[in-house]
């Protein structure tokens, strides 16, 4: 349980990144949102057996992680952490897709294990570009940014309330669980037969806390809509920048670049 | 002037479940009183605090706000009026930022930018929460939270401020600094609490509530000496006007 403590306060502290003053972090958060979804969109919309051309675009996240002073390691450890993930979604790729695609020397390469390559790398990107979002742009401007690009304005608090209330949730679970644990001699865990009521509590309590911060906004005048700050205007920098990352996206995606380097270097177009 | 004057008539509520909470209970709250609801847990404290802004509404019985009745029709003015501070302050935090959070009220007014941001700004500083402004909820202690949940209801300006157990949960020296902020008000104050030395600070008046009805109502120094009253209702006077442990003086 400790260790899911730590991973929420990792993601607190990603948060907290944000708060520095760099040229990334200066930039208006639309701008960061939408490069950022547009990056996602193009990464996921390659074929499942490209491999090479998705390469260059791992100097997107690597760019960005330099030029907004992030440090490595919190990135680096969540995306350990979600890598059994990554895996159990190719898992079964090499083993179903038998298709030969090349050989190298003694070694045939199917079409399995190059899915499997592709799913891993795309989702290396995609992830980290989202952990790098909400490290140079915070959990907050997100959501002006996801509310001002036209999202509609309901999911966009349910995001923010969540955000507000999954630390006093996972509080209370946590507490729950060491109640049960204090009490309970034997069994390693929670036993099977206790989930039902120890979640049922939490789920009754979080109704009940659900009722009072309601009541609480009601007290405030609360109609229905919540005001959020508007994000800062769009100024020349976010422009070049949205151009240029738009414009290199489009030329990764278009063209296989370390495949026309390679022809260039070993003279292909003689 | 008598407009921000309480009034509860045979006030009766029985909860969904069954539980009556509240008795035929009736009273009056003048202008700029500052009273003191005291009982034992389950006697009705804040079933009690919620009709003053209709959070509940009675199932007999009227809530009268300054002459207006509590009913739906009336509720944005009487909301306006009496500013609820909760139990919990994470219940009354739910903005991203304490700004956010304070300005929510003023903005749900209706009232401009830069009204807004005048308010938010005089309520922060009387609670002495300024410098948080920027911080996340989650980031404030115990201490900090409750006086940020003060500056939520007071930058909506209600000439009525309810609290529930505003000293819960607080450490000695956040306690008295509350207790030093919330003598500087001149609101109505009604406050629902088990901290009876705080009332003897505090509140001149203090209505006993046991079993959803009113066991006693009067100057607090007079109830709090009545041993008798306060066995019935579930409570014990409070330490300072108890006899020194170790000398039997008082």
């Amino acid at each position: 349980m400790i260790k899911l403590e730590s991973t929420w306060l990792d993601l607190r502290n990603i948060d907290d990144l944000a708060t520095q003053k760099t040229f990334i972090h200066s930039l208006n958060s639309c701008t960061k949102l939408i490069t950022t979804l547009v990056f996602v969109v193009l990464v996921t919309s390659f074929s499942k057996y490209e491999v090479t051309s998705v390469l260059p675009l791992l100097f997107y996240p690597v760019t960005l992680m330099a030029l907004g002073n992030l440090p490595y390691k919190p990135i680096v450890k969540r995306l350990i952490l979600i890598a059994p993930f990554i895996v159990f979604i190719g898992l079964f790729n090499p083993v179903f897709d038998q298709t030969p695609i090349a050989k190298l020397g003694p070694f045939l390469i199917t079409g399995g294990w190059l899915s499997f390559l592709s799913i891993t790398i795309k989702l290396l990107l995609t992830v980290t570009s989202a952990l790098i979002l909400v490290a140079t742009t915070g959990m907050n401007s997100i959501c002006t940014a996801l509310s001002q690009i036209g999202v509609p304005k309901p999911i966009v608090i349910q995001i923010l309330f969540m955000y507000r209330y999954l630390h006093v949730l996972l509080e209370e679970f946590l507490k729950t669980n060491q109640a049960y644990t204090l009490r309970s001699f034997k069994a390693n865990g929670i036993h099977y037969k206790a989930w039902g009521s120890l979640l049922g509590q939490l789920l009754l309590r979080t109704m009940d806390r659900a009722h009072r911060i309601y009541q609480a906004m009601l007290c405030r005048g609360f109609d229905g809509k919540v005001p959020l700050r508007s994000a800062a205007s769009w100024t020349k920098k976010d422009h070049l920048y949205l151009l240029f990352c738009l414009s290199f996206f489009l030329l990764c995606r278009f063209i296989n670049i370390p495949q026309t380097l390679g022809t260039l270097l070993t003279g292909g177009f003689q | 002037m008598s407009h921000h004057t309480i009034d509860l008539t045979n006030v009766l509520y029985t909860y969904p479940d069954g539980t009556t909470a509240l008795r035929n209970l009736s009273l009056h709250i003048g202008h700029g009183e500052a009273i003191a609801i005291v009982g034992s847990n389950g006697s009705g404290k804040t079933t009690l605090l919620s009709h003053l802004n209709g959070v509940l509404f009675p199932t007999a019985g009227e809530v009268n706000i300054g002459g207006y009745p509590v009913v739906k029709e009336t509720l944005p003015h009487i909301r306006r009026t009496v500013g609820m501070v909760f139990q919990n302050p994470d219940d009354q935090l739910f903005m991203p930022t304490v700004y956010d959070d304070v300005a929510f009220g003023p903005l749900n007014l209706g009232y401009p930018p830069l009204e807004v941001e005048k308010r938010v700004t005089s309520a922060l500083k009387t609670v002495g929460a300024y410098a948080l402004k920027d911080r996340p909820p989650y980031r404030l202690s115990g201490g900090q939270k409750r006086a940020v949940a003060i500056a939520t209801v007071l930058a909506m300006d209600p000439a009525i401020l309810v609290m529930d157990e505003p000293t819960a949960a607080l450490d000695p020296l956040a306690r008295r600094q509350l207790i030093t902020l919330l003598h500087t008000f001149s609101h109505t104050k009604i406050i629902a609490t088990h901290d009876l030395d705080m009332v003897l600070d505090l509140c001149k008046r203090t209505i006993v509530l046991h079993n959803g009805t009113i066991l006693a109502d009067g100057p607090t120094l007079e109830i709090f000496r009545d041993r008798c009253i306060l066995e019935q209702a579930g409570l014990e006077q409070p330490f300072s006007m108890q006899s020194c442990p170790i000398c039997s003086k008082i």
